[in-house]
């Protein structure tokens, strides 16, 4: 039992670096110039897209997550300049429908180019394996997701509190006409700032890809719990999205894993079977619902606004 | 927009009142020349037009950016679905569920979404609507993913609205009295406090309306009317499945409601029959219309204009267009 909670627990832990990869890049762009981008799940799966045609054709998973991020990074950027910096000065409402519009175009387009069938992408050779982690083995590859993350973490950490680029985004995400005004080049700064968020969606994309299947449509249930992600850790904030990330990874693992047997201990089987997964998948949304109804402003934010 | 004289023969008028006599010849038509399929798709376009006439309550009025409304069109199905499964066809409990649920789902969702405002705003609601989805995907013994399909419809005193004559006239009559009472309801005390809170809630506070009550009220009462689209949906359809649910169909709503006209009066109807009318068009054409459909939508996004709607009055009132755009940005998200 022990071992079963601990497996389920990396999972959770697994599950929730994949979250924050996702969440770090989208609660900037949320946070800093303030844009509601519906996308961030579109370039998730051309992630994956890339990374998979790319290890079909080389079959190295090292080429194929270049491929991922850097096809990521020039679809970002593309798109950054063609439509999202056009829109910086709107209201929601367009933010909203442009970015819905540019989903089902790339859906629709992901469709035309890979086929309808989903992709699969093998774990590579060398992580094709167990560890041995306090007594329970796991897979290597899930493993490698956390320690990426984890790295992807600890590197925007310092990026952002380290840096001077990081020091010209907070001071974006607290005043852009200020630093606009100051002489920093800020359509520079929201493009790169878009450019890192697709970067890492696209990374997760692709480390998703061996344990998901690459398909259409992959990208908006992970886009829509990112979003619970990032109102529970607050929006605008890393490191908030970072725990808030992990609580929903492991909130929402643990509670498909044990809430059904756990309910079927205190009431009739059949009643158990029936609501058990049902709560099992509100889970997340209740916690957000939560913590909206005592913080508004998010679990980890900070005093600012 | 109140400069111009409320005459019938205006384009902005005469359009939609046009488009209501097609709507009042179609089930003529369809029984002359026995083409029921057409007559169901135009039920279709008038049951989304009723959801579309909710959503400007809440979104156009208020300036409530909802991505959630397909939970209260889902919640609507359903409420036909779950009684039919055990045999109710009692189009009155129906309705009761329906308005039942959708009352309460959108006083509770609303009241903690209303905690927040702009993007956070978008985001919760469009979580709990992927909430309600994901509670109807789990739930397996009615059908679960994959939908159910409803075998007693609702039954109003011997009208059988499974029928699709019956369900169209009905839905006809209601987008006529939503459109109608949302005209009334704009001009209105309450309307003019929504439309103050959408251009500045904390100016309404200071003058002493509760604009955040007043806000909630337009909510539930949007939810409570999209809920009836949905029933209407799924006695149309036969069926109820999670994927009423799903966020593309919020999606779906708020692009009409732009493509017709945020705010106005006619906006949903306009919206509403060119949005689906477009789709039949290009699913003629393509089976990838969705690619092109998607660039329509971002280009009605990037061109932020005033919708059909504001596209015809601009024929009868060039003068004050610039007031109507202005005040078509100032929409507060």
């Amino acid at each position: 039992m022990t071992t079963l909670v601990l497996s389920q627990l990396l999972n959770g832990v697994q599950y929730g670096v994949l979250l924050f990869l996702l969440a770090a890049g989208l609660t900037l762009v949320f946070g800093i110039m303030s844009f509601v981008n519906l996308t961030h799940g579109s370039l998730y799966m051309l992630g994956a897209y890339f990374g998979a045609t790319a290890y079909n054709h080389t079959s190295s998973f090292l080429l194929a997550l270049a491929a991922a991020i850097g096809g990521c990074i020039v679809v970002g950027v593309v798109l950054e300049r063609l439509a999202v910096s056009r829109l910086y000065s709107r209201d929601h409402l367009d933010h909203v429908l442009v970015t819905f519009g540019l989903l089902l175009f790339f859906n629709e387009m992901a469709q035309i180019i890979w086929g309808t069938q989903p992709y699969f992408l093998p774990v590579p050779a060398w992580l094709d394996s167990t560890v041995n982690l306090f007594g329970i083995t796991y897979p290597s590859y899930r493993f490698a997701i956390i320690v990426a993350g984890l790295l992807a973490a600890v590197g925007s950490y310092w990026l952002i509190h380290k840096t001077r680029l990081g020091m010209l985004i907070r001071a974006g995400s607290v005043n852009p006409q200020m630093i606009g005004a100051l002489g920093i080049n800020i359509k520079f700064l929201n493009a790169l700032l878009f450019a890192v968020g697709a970067a890492l969606a696209g990374l997760a994309g692709v480390m998703a890809g061996p344990i998901l299947s690459v398909q259409s449509g992959m990208g908006e249930p992970v886009l829509i719990t990112t979003l619970v992600v990032i109102v529970i850790g607050g929006i605008g904030s890393v490191s908030g999205a970072f725990y808030a990330a992990l609580v929903v990874g492991i909130v929402d693992t643990l509670g498909r894993a044990f809430l059904p047997m756990l309910l079927r201990e205190v009431m009739a089987r059949d009643l158990a079977n029936a609501a058990g997964p049902a709560i099992a998948s509100m889970l997340i949304y209740v916690l957000m619902a939560v913590v909206l109804a005592i913080r508004p402003q998010g679990l980890f934010a900070g005093a600012k606004k | 927009m109140t400069l111009a004289k409320p005459s019938i023969w205006r384009a902005g008028t005469l359009v939609p009142l046009l488009i209501f006599a097609v709507f009042i010849l179609v089930p003529v038509w369809g029984q002359l020349t026995d083409h029921t399929f057409y007559v169901a798709y135009f039920a279709r376009i008038l049951i989304y037009a009723i959801a579309v006439v909710a959503l400007n309550l809440a979104l156009g009025f208020g300036g409530l950016v909802s991505l959630g409304h397909a939970l209260f069109m889902g919640l609507g199905a359903y409420s036909v679905a779950l009684p039919a499964f055990y045999g109710i066809d009692n189009g009155w409990v129906h309705l009761g569920f329906c308005l039942a649920s959708c009352a309460l789902a959108g006083l509770i969702t609303g009241a903690i979404s209303l905690r927040t405002s702009g993007i956070g705003f978008i985001m919760i609601t469009l979580a709990f609507a992927q909430m309600g989805y994901f509670l109807f995907v789990s739930l397996k013994q009615y059908g679960g993913d994959d939908g159910t399909s409803i075998a007693n419809t609702s039954q109003f005193f011997g009208l059988n609205l499974g029928g699709v004559y019956e369900v169209y006239v009905v839905s006809l009559v209601l987008l006529i009295l939503a459109t109608w009472w949302s005209a009334r309801l704009r001009v209105s005390p309450f309307g003019m406090v929504l439309r103050g809170a959408r251009q500045n809630a904390r100016r309404v506070r200071a003058v002493g309306f509760p604009a955040n009550h007043y806000l909630l009220v337009a909510y539930v009462l949007s939810a409570m009317l999209c809920g009836v689209a949905g029933m209407l949906l799924a006695n149309l359809n036969a069926f109820a499945s999670p994927s009423t649910l799903s966020w593309i169909i919020s999606g779906d709503l708020v692009v009409m409601l732009v493509l017709g006209g945020l705010g106005t009066v006619f906006g949903p109807v306009l919206g509403a029959l060119a949005f689906l009318g477009l789709e039949e068009i290009l699913k003629a054409f393509t089976d990838h219309w969705l690619a092109v459909f998607g660039l329509v939508i971002v280009f009605i996004g990037l061109l932020g204009k005033a919708g059909i709607a504001g596209f015809l009055d601009s024929f009868s009132q060039r003068k004050s267009t610039s007031a109507r755009t202005a005040q078509t940005k100032g929409a507060k998200a």
